[in-house]
């Protein structure tokens, strides 16, 4: 059962360009466990929405089934939600997102609905480079049926159930990169700094933007030996640097030291400076970027941050040259061939 | 030995192989006749397979504008040496055994009660050509072109066709038209022609048109206003899809920008294709899928999505012979109860049943209407004989008048002057609600989608009356669905009867001539076509009205009746079954050896392993 978050805010929140308060970007109260890293992340798309001044009802949310897929209830109360089928999420917002280009698409799912019932279609979505944010709340396990492992979990990870997974785990920013993302990163809901930034920048990406989010499940995976547990994460996360994402119409204000960071412009103009701590990565080089993950996995840790992004993306619209103005805008005029044009069908058919 | 004697009147059969191009030289001879004002209906019979294998081709040839199978061979012209033996033993006794002579006839395969005509069609393309492309091709060119001695057609008509269809390409027509020359001339030079069956000149097809009902339907789609389709490949809807393409890539780019006012997504399975279709829906484009029984199957969970938050979802299905991978190239009717209650819990489908091309262009158009003023799933339900056979049909026309119906949708303005949203009320009565297209207004008229139980208000709950009073309002909505769908056809057969036929989409044909025949036979029945489900209430009022109706389906499990059984609740005894399921079109012959059957007194089989093979056998 959800309830409506209470009317009342401090009356001197601070709004954005838009006149809009964090508020507005808010959904209802949370179901979810309390301490679930899921909430942290619908915190921080909050926070990212409202700073980037988006308006919020030129945002679509799309999930699939499950804890994370729930989500969507708990942020953006203003933009239009599909909870949608189990795994499925992809191909609706690929529907949605065909039908009216205008909007921003973010989904949301889990490591059950992407990496077991949802592999095909998230693979599939990746490689069409689909202008969306598709984050995953990743906790390697089911919560909603109480804790089984899911397919993201660690071999030798247990859960509260107590015994190890013996299966080797998929590693969703790997498939992802495999199968031709143009934006992968990954970052963890206890680290709002990180997260934040990453998902403004994920935004403007044009394409397909992959968020993995390590994001502990505090009922039944949040134990001593489990490798998605707060402390394991925090103990064994290695960034791959920082990122501050500066919007188009925003003006520098930091000083940005040169040598150590890089400033990247984004599709819409925008731009973020990105800190490396990690010299061997070049996140702009896929081959890098797989190098460095497989590094990590190597050494059993855990890498977050920005791994990849490509700045000559092209989204799907692009490579299916649709038109400008958005499918769902067009009428019959655009769209009737009208009778004359069947006159000639009917004359080649006899 | 009594000859088959007919003018325009007969059913051919040619025995190819498939991969050989038989299928174009098979058309060349349909078309050409149908060129000549005579009724045609051309069936491919082909197998799961791209080379190699046996492939039939039949045409039936009428004057009194029968479309469907009649059943029996007159003429089989077989150059299959796999086939022959299957081939010559199918002729009626009377007909005609056309055969590659270059190899004689094996013995133990002749007839004395059919004429046997030999072609050396193997020597004339050795003599004529040296390579083995052109050699396989020409040979079917060339028994078209000995046909048309055989048959005594125009010859003009033949080289007219193929002056047509090489339009612009003199290096092909020339050659098609030496080797159909060749033929001419061979029956000319060595044979008796015109043998009995012959074809004379007519004027019994008007302004029809010879067309898929796959080609209509990518036509309806795109008259309909479709924008996106997601689909995956499987025989035999693919060239549904083909179709969209193709006059999409004519009609839908802009000249300027080069853009296109559409996007084809060939998903990764029939799962993403509807999901696909349902999203796009969703945010206020039409959309639609196309896929066969395999795919529906895989699309079900979706589809009860689709019913119960009520999302517009056109989907149209080209049956073929299941279960499972079944008869993936035969024709079947066998998908009714699948799709009639697609997916699970309470659900049921809104289905439409063209039976012609022109009807699968109208109501493929027409489901986008339905889809977006009803909102739910519009499921087409076509199949392989109506898809991928060339159909003789009424022109196709379009009102350039014509609006879509979008539906109830709310604008922006209509927002903004306050008007009230609550996404699953319903404010009119017609339990049909309001929505909203993502992105509509910046603080009102959003909601939340999903499959889970709702209010009014589209806010999640668990609250047994809320979900049970929402589940009452979907079936007050199947009433007004009832209002929207196309109305039964009924033929009255003109005298005093209490025994009558209902059937849908490919059995019309045939049944039509099944009935005409057994008034002759002074056995008369009335006739209903019904063309959507929900059933409306005429179809109840029909079958009240009689004491006996047939319904005649091309499945094994009688499907229709069943539906028909669950929905009205008339009692078995009321609905006799005639079937035709083995992948091949009903025919009128099998119609009217069944329905005497029954009406002989000796419908009462004995309870018998084999009762519906019995039940079903083809007539010859």
């Amino acid at each position: 059962m959800s309830y409506q978050l209470p009317k009342f805010r401090h009356p001197e929140l601070p709004v954005n360009d838009l006149g809009y308060t964090k508020a507005d970007y808010e959904g209802a109260i949370s179901t979810l466990c309390a301490g679930c890293g899921h909430d942290s992340i619908s915190g921080a798309i909050v926070r990212a929405c409202h700073e980037l001044s988006i308006e919020p009802h030129k945002i679509a949310k799309l999930s699939g089934i499950g804890c994370s897929s729930k989500t969507p209830t708990y942020f953006l109360g203003k933009s239009h939600g599909f909870n949608s089928v189990h795994g499925r999420m992809p191909s609706v917002v690929t529907g949605a997102a065909l039908a009216n280009r205008d909007l921003l698409y973010m989904g949301v799912s889990g490591d059950g609905d992407t990496a077991s019932i949802g592999m095909g279609q998230f693979a599939h979505i990746a490689r069409r480079n689909l202008n969306m944010v598709y984050i995953v709340m990743n906790n390697g396990c089911y919560g909603l049926t109480k804790g089984q492992d899911s397919a993201t979990a660690d071999r030798g990870s247990a859960s509260k159930k107590g015994d190890p997974n013996i299966y080797s785990a998929i590693d969703l920013c790997g498939t992802a990169l495999q199968m031709g993302a143009t934006f992968v990163a990954r970052s963890f809901s206890g680290d709002k700094e990180q997260l934040v930034p990453l998902i403004k920048a994920a935004i403007s990406h044009r394409g397909f933007a992959l968020i993995d989010v390590i994001s502990p499940c505090v009922t039944f995976n949040n134990n001593s030996k489990s490798t998605k547990s707060y402390e394991f994460v925090r103990e064994h996360s290695e960034a791959t640097g920082t990122i501050d994402f500066v919007p188009l119409h925003k003006e520098i204000t930091t000083e940005y030291q040169p040598g150590h960071s890089h400033e990247v412009t984004m599709h819409d103009g925008s731009s973020i400076h990105l800190y490396k701590v990690d010299e061997s990565l070049n996140p702009f080089d896929r081959r890098s970027a797989i190098n460095a993950m497989e590094e990590h996995r190597y050494s059993g840790n855990i890498l977050t941050g920005l791994i990849y992004m490509n700045l000559d993306s092209r989204d799907l619209h692009e490579v299916l040259e649709t038109s400008h103005r958005p499918l769902n805008a067009l009428d019959e005029a655009d769209l009737c061939p009208g009778n004359k044009m069947l006159l000639n069908i009917n004359a080649s058919l006899r | 030995m009594k000859r088959i004697e007919s003018v325009n009147d007969f059913v051919i059969k040619f025995a190819n192989v498939n991969g050989t191009g038989s299928a174009s030289a098979n058309n060349l001879f349909a078309k050409a006749l149908f060129r000549m004002g005579i009724p045609v209906s051309p069936k491919n019979i082909f197998p799961s397979n791209i080379q190699g294998l046996p492939t039939w081709y039949e045409v039936r040839v009428n004057d009194k504008g029968y479309l469907g199978r009649r059943g029996g061979i007159d003429i089989a012209l077989s150059v299959n040496p796999q086939s022959m033996a299957q081939d010559i033993r199918e002729v009626l006794p009377g007909g005609y055994f056309i055969y590659d002579s270059t190899k004689a006839l094996d013995l133990r395969l002749h007839r004395d009660d059919i004429s046997i005509i030999g072609l050396p069609l193997t020597r004339i393309c050795n003599e004529q050509y040296e390579d083995p492309r052109q050699r396989l091709l020409f040979k079917n060119v060339i028994y078209v072109g000995a046909l048309a001695a055989l048959l005594d057609m125009d010859f003009k008509v033949l080289t007219g066709l193929v002056e047509d269809q090489f339009k612009g390409k003199k290096n092909l027509v020339l050659p098609n038209i030496h080797a159909l020359e060749l033929g001419h001339q061979y029956v000319r030079n060595n044979l008796d022609c015109p043998i009995g069956i012959r074809v004379k000149k007519s004027d019994k097809v008007g302004d029809k048109i010879l067309l898929d009902g796959n080609t209509a339907l990518g036509l309806g789609a795109l008259y309909g206003g479709a924008t996106v389709a997601a689909w995956y490949p499987i025989t035999p809807s693919t060239s549904v899809v083909d179709a969209f393409e193709k006059y999409a890539k004519r009609t839908r780019i802009d000249p300027g920008t080069g853009r296109r006012n559409y996007a084809i997504v060939q998903a990764e399975d029939e799962l993403a294709a509807i999901g696909m279709a349902i999203g796009a829906s969703w945010n206020g484009a039409r959309a639609f899928t196309a896929t066969s029984g395999p795919g529906v199957s895989l699309m079900s969970e979706f589809l009860g999505l689709a019913y119960f938050a009520e999302i517009p979802t056109v989907l149209y299905n080209v049956q073929r012979a299941g279960p499972s991978t079944g008869m993936p190239t035969r024709t079947q009717q066998s998908d009714i109860l699948s799709c009639a209650y697609a997916s699970h819990g309470d659900t049921k489908q809104v289905l439409l049943f063209p039976s012609t091309p022109r009807e699968c262009f109208d109501f493929g158009a027409m489901a986008f209407d339905l889809a977006e003023r009803l909102q739910t799933p519009i499921i087409l339900m076509t199949d392989l004989d109506l898809g991928m056979n060339d159909n003789m049909s009424e022109p196709l026309a379009w009102d350039d008048e014509r609006k879509y119906d979008r539906g109830k949708v709310l604008s922006a303005e209509q927002l903004e002057a306050g008007v009230e949203f609550g996404r699953y009320l319903d404010v009119d009565g017609d339990a049909i609600c309001y929505r909203t297209y993502p992105g509509t207004h910046p603080t009102k008229g959003a909601f939340f989608t999903r499959g889970t139980s709702r209010n009014e208000y589209a806010v999640y709950t668990e609250k047994g009356e809320e979900y049970e009073a929402n589940m009452l309002r979907l079936l007050r909505k199947w009433d007004t669905i009832n209002e929207y769908v196309p109305a039964p056809i009924v033929v009255d057969c003109g005298r005093a009867t209490d025994t009558a036929v209902l059937y849908f989409g490919t059995s019309e044909e045939s049944s039509r001539e099944a009935l005409d025949h057994l008034a002759t036979e002074g056995v008369y029945l009335n006739a209903m076509r019904v063309r959507a489900f929900p059933f409306n209430r005429e179809v109840q009022e029909f079958i009240q009205r009689h004491k006996q109706v047939f319904v005649i389906e091309q499945n094994r499990d009688a499907q229709l009746r069943t539906l028909l059984m669950a929905e009205f609740e008339f009692g078995p005894d009321k609905l006799k079954s005639v079937l035709c399921f083995d992948g091949t079109p009903i025919s009128a012959r099998n119609i009217r050896k069944q329905i005497k059957k029954h009406l002989d007194g000796d419908n009462v089989l004995p309870l018998h392993r084999n009762t519906a093979l019995l039940r079903t056998g083809e007539s010859r």
